[in-house]
């Protein structure tokens, strides 16, 4: 499912098609297009951004600033980072060692196996929360064992954070394994030979190979946990000041009809989202020139 | 003989493997397991009244028309949108082609409420739509639109990476036999390009499926009227309806394995179609 | 260090890549894997370096069994075929790896690596490049790198994987006089393989030829082009015309022509092939009927030291075609001409049993 999220690296090369009689289209055509795309751009996706700071500053700046420190926003800002901080670590070891597993050796079912990883991007955020609900839940399978024990999940951290990461399983494994499938495995075999032992080749060799495609996918992965709306709502119980993550209280804000509060919050976030879509070019660009650079043959 | 079958050069196989297994197992497996199990409980009848329940129906036929509409809606434009990218030269380029991935980067909650902030009957474009009969938020159409925008980078990022490396030999050679620059879009170009075409059609559709953070808001959620599929899980769990709102989300889950299947093989057809590896 | 192979068996699925396979390698030798892609060279180098582990069979490094030695501790060389240099490293950093991936205890100093590498960036001449990175090389530069740090950890054997695979012609003609040089300098018993005879046979002192997983001769490289062993050999070590006929009499028959050949130790009747390089074809204009083979006149390439005839079979052997090597006076002397026939007398031919000569793919 993650067609849409990898890496890719191609340049700007508008030019070899626009200097070549065969592969233009007359001005008309071409502004027929142009036109159409770009106003498609604007209306859906160009739009409903400027919109949100827009709303955000409709009252003023006063407004805006009190939405932000206001207490319910900042715990709800610490468990939104701490969701993000937990869940990435763990997925980013699963990622490098689902991508060292199915990229650099040959197994029976490496094809389901990737199709399995895939599943949580097929999955409504909605199930991707009820699942959780319905193993820790109070009628869940450890429900009872949990209450007998007092331990809470559900409505409390552990499930927004377990939410999180499911939600976010994917990105890092799926922006690695075909990058290591593209680079083999000759360099880590070379290494190997040289006397080096695992972790020597996987530090030395391996990661600086791969490390804009796990920037890369570390980047989507916290954009991701940092917004998740649907999987922590459900699991979340709302608890103002407890467990609340940003996007929740976004909701209930809004809800409230504190709608100059509600788009001062989702500012926030959406400038998370412009900083993520920064890097994340940032990063492409990187990769493309690491890419050229090791393409480039000389002979 | 001292050969092992397990003998590998490179190290951490068994480990590497294990974890992965072991990890996708608790966080994904077991838990999708339970809405199977908890499925289960419901006999037959009672599980097929609660997936053909008028309100539920009536939902699914939102959801997924909907999610129809917006992911063709998306390979029509997102076409567009993509050949502008790779094909003309404009100012501000670059920039449009970062903000394309919004969608994926903006939280969805953000979108939902500036899509309602856009479209409601006083909002930026409501105040003009309303006068000419045309309402959106809380109407179908105002799903349509959430899922237009959620479902935008899949066909654009899909069909981008395709049209970059095709060879405008291809289409020089169209127009040296004799081909118009349309026949060479339709006969050569297309084909081409249409297995990308349909997986980030497939993708679209898929995500818009299982979409809720975007579409609530704007959707105002009237039963019957504008209640998408995944609303009706959480409302089933505020009630405290386990049972029934695990029915239904195995009608989803069991779509979405469908789905997933039908993206994997087009995704292969893809590869083979144009030579690219993934 | 001497290194054996003994009854190396290995498979791919049902795909036999190796099979039963023996083989020496003296110390101090160069010997080339020689074979079609496929034959299954390069399984058995890697088998040999321990990158790769046989279905059964041993190596054996130094009379000792390293079958079940780690690739880490068997102290080989190895040169990929794409060099496999580390592309995030400096040319510096590539070569000293190996050393700085020592444990603590027997790993030199800084200063003696620095050392140590430029002693063999020197040994490769390229001193000069230490601190560019591999993606700034040319070719034929990344080549010596990878050499270079190959040989950085001592290693015992030198194993290298189509060395010249990936390299231009001239780069590649030199650096095969180099890496004989090298060779003929540091004595490391030393195996390459290769699909290219000309390299092979330049460069080695032992030919080892493969083909579907077997040996089909070793030898030093003027034995196996003066004497190949196996139609297989003769057809892929440079050109060669055959003809299908039958033991008769003292000779044989290919069609309804006839060849004043012995046909050795084969029967009466039997089914046979016989071999014969381009300049082992001699054409006459005006042979008596059923000596030689018919053939006519195709094309004439008189544009080198010698010339090159090709024809097309008659008779019995139409649709076959033929390539012949004539001095330029010969041709002037028969006054050949395109579309002329004539008739073939070869000067000697080799003979191998129909069944056998099924290999010979590479025949024309």
């Amino acid at each position: 499912m993650a067609g849409a999220t990898t890496l890719h690296l191609g340049g700007d090369q508008a030019t070899r098609f626009e200097s070549r009689a065969a592969t233009r289209e007359t001005p008309l055509v071409k502004w027929l297009i142009l036109g159409t795309a770009l106003s498609f751009f604007t209306i859906f996706l160009l739009m409903p951004l400027i919109a949100v700071f827009i709303e955000a500053l409709r009252k003023g700046w006063e407004t805006y600033a009190t939405a932000l420190i206001d207490p319910d926003a900042l715990s709800a800002l610490r468990l939104t980072l701490l969701a993000a901080v937990i869940a990435l670590p763990l997925n980013l070891v699963f990622g490098v060692c689902a991508a060292w597993a199915i990229a650099k050796f040959e197994f029976r079912g490496k094809h389901f196996l990737i199709t399995l990883i895939d599943l949580p991007f097929s999955v409504s955020p909605v199930i991707a929360g009820l699942i959780y609900v319905l193993v820790f839940g109070a009628q869940g399978w450890f429900g009872p064992w949990l209450s007998e024990h007092d331990v809470k999940i559900i409505f409390a951290v552990p499930g927004i954070v377990l939410a999180t990461v499911f939600v976010t399983f994917p990105f890092i494994a799926r922006e690695l394994i075909p990058l290591m499938q593209a680079q083999g495995k000759e360099e880590e075999e070379a290494a190997i030979v040289l006397g080096a032992n695992g972790l020597q080749t996987f530090w030395h060799v391996t990661l600086p190979n791969i490390k804009w495609g796990l920037l890369y996918g570390v980047i989507l992965t916290n954009a991701r946990a940092m917004g998740e709306f649907g999987a922590v709502s459900v699991v979340s119980g709302h608890i103002r000041g407890e467990t609340n993550t940003l996007p929740l209280h976004v909701e209930i804000l809004y809800n409230e009809y504190q709608f100059a509060a509600a788009f001062a919050v989702a500012s926030l976030l959406a400038l998370l989202a412009l900083v993520t879509l920064g890097i994340k070019t940032w990063v492409e660009h990187r990769a493309a020139v690491a890419y050229r650079n090791s393409q480039d043959d000389a002979s | 003989m001292s050969a092992t079958k397990t003998f590998r050069v490179l190290p951490g196989f068994n480990l590497t493997l294990g974890y992965t297994l072991g990890y996708l197992s608790l966080i994904v497996l077991i838990p999708l397991a339970a809405v199977f199990l908890k499925t289960a409980e419901l006999s037959l009848d009672e599980f097929w009244n609660v997936v053909t329940a008028p309100r539920v129906l009536a939902s699914y036929k939102l959801s997924f028309g909907m999610s129809l509409l917006a992911a063709a809606i998306n390979a029509v434009f997102g076409l567009m949108l993509a050949w502008a990218l790779v094909r003309y030269s404009f100012p501000g380029k670059k920039l449009i082609d970062a903000l394309v991935d919004l969608p994926f980067a903006l939280p969805t909650a953000v979108a939902g409420i500036s899509l309602t902030a856009l479209y409601a009957k006083n909002g930026w474009f409501g105040q003009y739509l309303d006068p000419l009969g045309i309402q959106v938020a809380f109407k179908p159409l105002g799903v349509l639109v959430a899922l237009v925008f959620i479902g935008l980078p899949f066909v654009v990022r899909t069909v981008q990476p395709i049209l970059e490396d095709l060879d405008t030999e291809l289409e020089e050679a169209a127009t040296s036999l004799g081909a118009r620059r349309w026949q060479a879009f339709r006969h050569v170009i297309l084909p081409i390009l249409f297995p990308a075409l349909l997986t980030g059609f497939a993708l679209a559709f898929a995500r818009a499926v299982g979409e809720y953070g975007s579409v609530i808001f704007i959707a105002g959620n009237i039963p019957m009227v504008s209640e998408i599929t995944p609303l009706m899980i959480i409302t089933k769990l505020e009630q405290y309806d386990y049972a029934g709102a695990t029915a239904i989300a195995t009608v989803m889950l069991l779509l979405s394995f469908i789905l997933l299947l039908i993206i994997n093989g087009l995704q292969a057809w893809t590869a083979k179609r144009t030579g690219r590896d993934r | 260090m001497s290194i054996q192979v003994r009854n190396i068996q290995k498979q791919f699925g049902a795909f036999t890549a190796l099979d039963d396979i023996s083989l020496d390698f003296p110390t101090g030798e160069l010997v080339a894997l020689l074979g079609p892609s496929g034959c299954g060279k390069t399984t058995l180098l890697r088998i040999i370096a321990g990158l790769e582990q046989a279905d059964s069979g041993q190596v054996l490094l130094d009379g000792e069994d390293a079958s079940g030695t780690h690739v880490r501790d068997r102290q080989v060389g190895f040169v990929f075929q794409h060099y496999a240099l580390f592309r995030h490293m400096t040319v510096f950093d590539n070569v000293a790896f190996g050393m700085r991936m020592k444990p603590r205890r027997e790993r030199p100093s800084e200063k003696q690596i620095a050392q140590k590498v430029h002693e063999l960036l020197n040994l490769v001449q390229l001193d000069w490049l230490a601190d560019r990175f591999p993606s700034q090389l040319s070719g034929g530069q990344r080549q010596r790198i990878a050499l270079a740090r190959a040989l950085a950890v001592e290693p015992r054997v030198l194993l290298l994987d189509e060395p010249f695979g990936a390299l231009d012609a001239k780069v590649r003609k030199e650096l095969r006089r180099w890496l004989r040089k090298l060779h003929d300098d540091l004595h490391i018993t030393s195996i390459f393989v290769t699909h290219d005879q000309e390299e092979a046979l330049e460069v080695a002192d032992r030919v080892v030829l493969m083909n579907h997983g077997h040996v089909e001769q070793i030898g030093t490289p003027e034995e196996v082009y003066r004497h190949p062993a196996t139609p297989f050999v003769y057809g892929f070590l440079g050109a060669v015309n055959f003809f299908h006929g039958r033991v008769e009499g003292d000779g044989l028959r290919v069609g309804d022509d006839h060849l004043n050949h012995a046909a050795g130790s084969f029967g009466q009747g039997a089914e046979v092939v016989a071999f014969a390089r381009p300049h082992e074809l001699d054409i006459v204009v005006d042979g008596a009927a059923g000596q030689g083979i018919a053939a006519r006149i195709s094309r004439i390439l008189a544009f080198g030291v010698t010339a090159r005839v090709e024809l097309d079979g008659l008779n019995g052997a139409t649709g076959q075609h033929f390539e012949v090597e004539l001095t330029r006076e010969r041709v002037s002397e028969l006054s050949l001409e395109e579309g002329q026939s004539v008739r073939l007398l070869p000067s000697r031919l080799s003979i191998f049993e129909q069944s056998h000569a099924a290999t010979a793919g590479a025949g024309k």
